[in-house]
């Protein structure tokens, strides 16, 4: 049978399984899930297919997996660095439609959802219905979907607090690449998704594997509270090599739900200063008052040597900071007009700061690119997402080359300096098996082929040259 | 240049040093106030440059307009004595910094000078304002805040060019020599602090509160009282010109507005809290704003008023979790034509 002939078949067979409406091989439909707001190359499906149950998901698989057609899982598309392009061709598996939330345990705190639930649906639901319960929010889009961030080791607004997302997760269903349906963690033997442990911990599997072990339908994540009271402290100073330690001596505090840092250029009174904000929240006034005072009292040495401090802002000014997500990044997402933006979030100890800090501002400086650049701490400081973030515009071939450079530059010291670039770009991905202890990326083949024996999952991606 | 208008001689020969024996946050008898002042003159370190929480108020207290405020931020930044993290001083120098972006416009009479408040331009309505122009922006910012932050320099650089900028773009070719200040910082900068330290100002400043109470005058009869009982918020600015207190009572009595009696009102005004912030100093801003609010909630106050939008910004969010409404003099005025419409 002729590639076009195949493609005619299983549209038709796509077509009884989730019905006509929800696939298409049209060329509009094509374009428009080619690409993704970054700097990766457009790369056309040859079908999009939007199925609804977890069951049409595993009879997908089994079509595809019959006839070894390339399957990409995609949430929301913005992890910005192209890895839901069919870089193959094949079928694009959006999936949005799954987006109902299945359950919220209050007291067990977490909620399991679909694999499409998008954080703002879940935010908002929980809003309603949970008002004592959050979860960890990315500052992304709020159509950025719950699996897609977990999968990819995301990070957000209780990060300091509890980690990466994925140390948020608390189990797992999947359909495996050969169309059998999986659960995994408490799920598995028990009706409560309440955790990963005491089990073989199988959740790994596809954790960081940008879709390329098997697609998640439903997921449960931890929920943490929701604080009456909120504040944010922003603490300046001038001397990127004391953010180590004063980030050390805050989170040492372990009071904080989140910290981040941003340094960027504009407006004028930020550049050249390094901010940290350190958002917390209480029960209580008294006890935000008492937290707020055990992160200042750990930074007491560096106020009283007035090297750094503080920022004085109202409570009214404070509101932009406390917003989950923040806008500010969407903001400076587009400051180029022509909606790209891509950055390079490198995952990394703590103590490389000052390195990484400076290495963005040579980068923005040599290839003069409009930059942002900040960090989310990851736990009690275990380690930061540095993020060098690129703006440019879409419509121009050469500001969009001036920041693929840029982001390539980017990856390239990040992974000379010991920090390793998350959810690499595919070129990126070779950098960094480049640098990889060869027998985990033989393990990584070994176990890819016994989950995806014809290698239809998200090919392109995690792969040698 | 602009040297400090200030007399040594009559500091060595003052008998009371009210400047320090009065301080609310220093404590000080007169014998220890004599030896730090002495310390302040000759150059000397002091207790005082260190723990000043810049509340301006020794401006007010000194009986010989000596201008003992203005003396320490001086020694302060002789001594390179910085009462926030240099950051912090610097990132706000910048923020406030002018942005050079002023272009000549021709104003009518009312202009009422906005500073730096653009979002404050709305306030600037109705029937007390009719016909009224108003100015703002970056480049006519008094730039007084920077007595907080130990600047004088800065005040120095920009306060001139600030005022050059406000006569010569606006008034002078518009042939207006007056100036209603909305903010008392204003008013205090163009007719206290330029004195002292020798800045010209060749306009007239008229404070907001004589502007609103004239205007009621004339508006006697459309006046609906509002009835309310409130709390007055003095700014540290108001500690520059002491002699403009008494329109705040007069305009409260023209608009039926019963001021509470309270511990920390007039000369006993307690400041905001957030330049104790900005100097690192949350626990005693916490205290100052716990006390400010104990007090105005015990006298039966249904409304705070007040006139600096610092203050305002600051407070407005703890006033209203205690049940008492935040609004600024110019607004509070407008309910006496509002009200019911
Ligand atoms: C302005 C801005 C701010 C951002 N801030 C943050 C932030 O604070 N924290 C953060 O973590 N990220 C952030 N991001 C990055 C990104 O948008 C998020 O990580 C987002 O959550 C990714 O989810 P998605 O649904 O868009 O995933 P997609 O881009 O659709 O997919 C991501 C990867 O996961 C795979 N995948 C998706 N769904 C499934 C599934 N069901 N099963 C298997 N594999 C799947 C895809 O194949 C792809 O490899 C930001 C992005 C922008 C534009």
């Amino acid at each position: 049978m002729s590639g076009v002939s195949l493609m005619k078949e299983i549209v038709e067979k796509l077509v009884k399984i989730v019905g006509a409406e929800f696939v298409s091989d049209q060329p509009e439909e094509r374009y428009i899930y080619s690409m993704d707001p970054g700097t990766m190359p457009p790369r056309e499906p040859d079908i999009v297919v939007i199925p609804g149950t977890s069951e049409e998901v595993r009879q997908i698989m089994i079509l595809a997996n019959r006839d070894e057609i390339p399957v990409v899982p995609l949430g929301a598309g913005l992890v910005l660095s192209g890895l839901s392009r069919a870089l193959k061709g094949g079928i694009i598996l959006d999936m949005k439609r799954m987006n109902r939330i299945l359950e919220v345990n209050e007291t067990s705190r977490y909620a399991v959802v679909e694999a499409g639930t998008s954080q703002g649906m879940l935010q908002a639901y929980l809003k309603k219905h949970h008002p004592n319960l959050k979860h960890s929010a990315p500052d992304a889009p709020p159509v950025a979907t719950i699996a897609g961030n977990v999968s990819i080791h995301g990070s957000g607004h209780l990060s300091h607090a509890a980690g990466f997302h994925s140390d948020m997760l608390n189990g797992l269903e999947v359909v495996l690449p050969t169309g059998e349906v999986a659960r995994i963690g408490s799920c598995a033997t028990s009706p409560y998704w309440f955790s990963r442990a005491p089990l073989p911990d199988l959740a790994g599997l596809f954790l960081g594997w940008a879709g390329t072990t098997g697609v998640i339908t439903k997921l449960a994540i931890k929920l943490y509270p929701n604080y009456k009271y909120n504040d944010v402290g922003i603490f300046v100073t001038e001397e990127a090599q004391l953010i180590p330690d004063i980030l050390h001596r805050m989170t040492g505090t372990q009071v904080a739900e989140d910290m981040t840092t941003w340094m960027t250029p504009k407006p004028d009174w930020a550049r050249g200063f390094l901010h940290c904000d350190i958002n917390f929240g209480a029960n209580t006034k008294d006890e935000l008052i008492w937290k707020r005072n055990l992160i200042r009292a750990s930074v007491q040495e560096y106020i009283d040597q007035k090297v750094a401090g503080f920022m004085p802002l109202p409570p009214a000014m404070k509101q932009p900071f406390l917003e989950v997500p923040a806008r500010t990044l969407s903001r400076f997402a587009d400051v180029r007009r022509g909606g790209g933006f891509e950055y390079v979030g490198a995952i990394m100890p703590v103590d490389l700061f000052p390195e990484a800090y400076k290495v963005g501002l040579e980068i923005a400086d040599s290839l003069n690119v409009n930059y942002s650049l900040g960090s989310r701490i990851i736990g009690v400081n275990h380690c930061m997402m540095f993020f060098y973030a690129y703006a440019f515009n879409r419509a121009d071939p050469a500001d969009v080359e001036r920041a693929q450079k840029a982001l390539e530059e980017t990856n390239r010291i990040v992974v000379d300096m010991g920090g390793i670039p998350w959810k690499a770009e595919a070129p990126a991905q070779k950098e960094i098996i480049r640098k990889m202890d060869p027998n985990m990326f033989d393990l990584m083949n070994r176990i890819r082929a016994v989950l995806d024996p014809k290698g239809i999952m998200n090919p392109g991606n995690w792969e040698e040259d | 240049m602009y040297e400090l208008n200030y007399d040594l001689q009559i500091c060595e020969q003052c008998e009371t040093c009210d400047c320090l024996v009065n301080c609310q946050y220093l404590d000080f008898d007169l014998k220890s106030a004599k030896i730090e002042k002495q310390n302040i003159l000759m150059g000397r370190d002091s207790k005082v440059l260190d723990e000043c929480v810049t509340c301006y108020a020794c401006e007010e207290y000194c009986p010989n307009d000596n201008h003992p405020f203005y003396l320490i931020v001086e020694r302060q930044e002789e001594k390179g004595i910085l009462p926030a993290p240099a950051p912090i001083t610097k990132q706000q120098i910048i923020m406030m910094q002018p942005r050079g972006t002023i272009t000549p416009a021709q104003v009518r009479p009312p202009v009422i000078n906005m500073c730096y408040f653009p979002m404050l331009t709305g306030c600037i309505r109705g029937k007390l304002y009719e016909g009224a122009s108003y100015i703002v922006g970056s480049d006519i910012f008094c730039n007084v805040m920077w007595l907080h932050f130990a600047k004088n320099s800065i005040i120095r650089e920009r306060l001139p060019r600030m005022i050059d900028n406000i006569w010569s773009h606006y008034l002078r070719d518009s042939g207006v020599n007056e100036l209603v200040c909305f903010h008392d910082e204003c008013f205090g900068t163009f007719t206290q602090l330029a004195t002292a330290f020798g800045i010209d100002v060749p306009f007239k400043s008229i404070h907001l509160f004589e502007y609103l109470s004239k205007k009621l005058d004339a508006l006697q009869d459309q006046i609906q009282p509002v009835n309310a009982k409130v709390a007055y918020q003095r700014p540290c600015s108001n500690r520059l010109v002491p002699e403009t207190q008494h329109w705040v009572d007069n305009i409260f009595q023209r608009i039926g507005i019963e001021r509470v009696e309270r511990e920390y009102d007039r000369e006993n005004a307690l400041c905001c809290g957030q330049v104790f912030r900005a100097h690192q100093r949350d626990e005693l801003a916490d205290d100052v704003q716990r006390r400010n609010l104990d007090d105005m909630q015990q006298a039966g106050a249904n409304y705070c008023v007040f006139n600096c939008p610092a203050c305002f910004f600051t407070l407005a969010e703890a006033v209203s979790e205690r049940g008492i409404f935040p609004i600024l003099m110019s607004d509070l005025c407008q309910l006496a034509f509002e009200k019911g419409t």
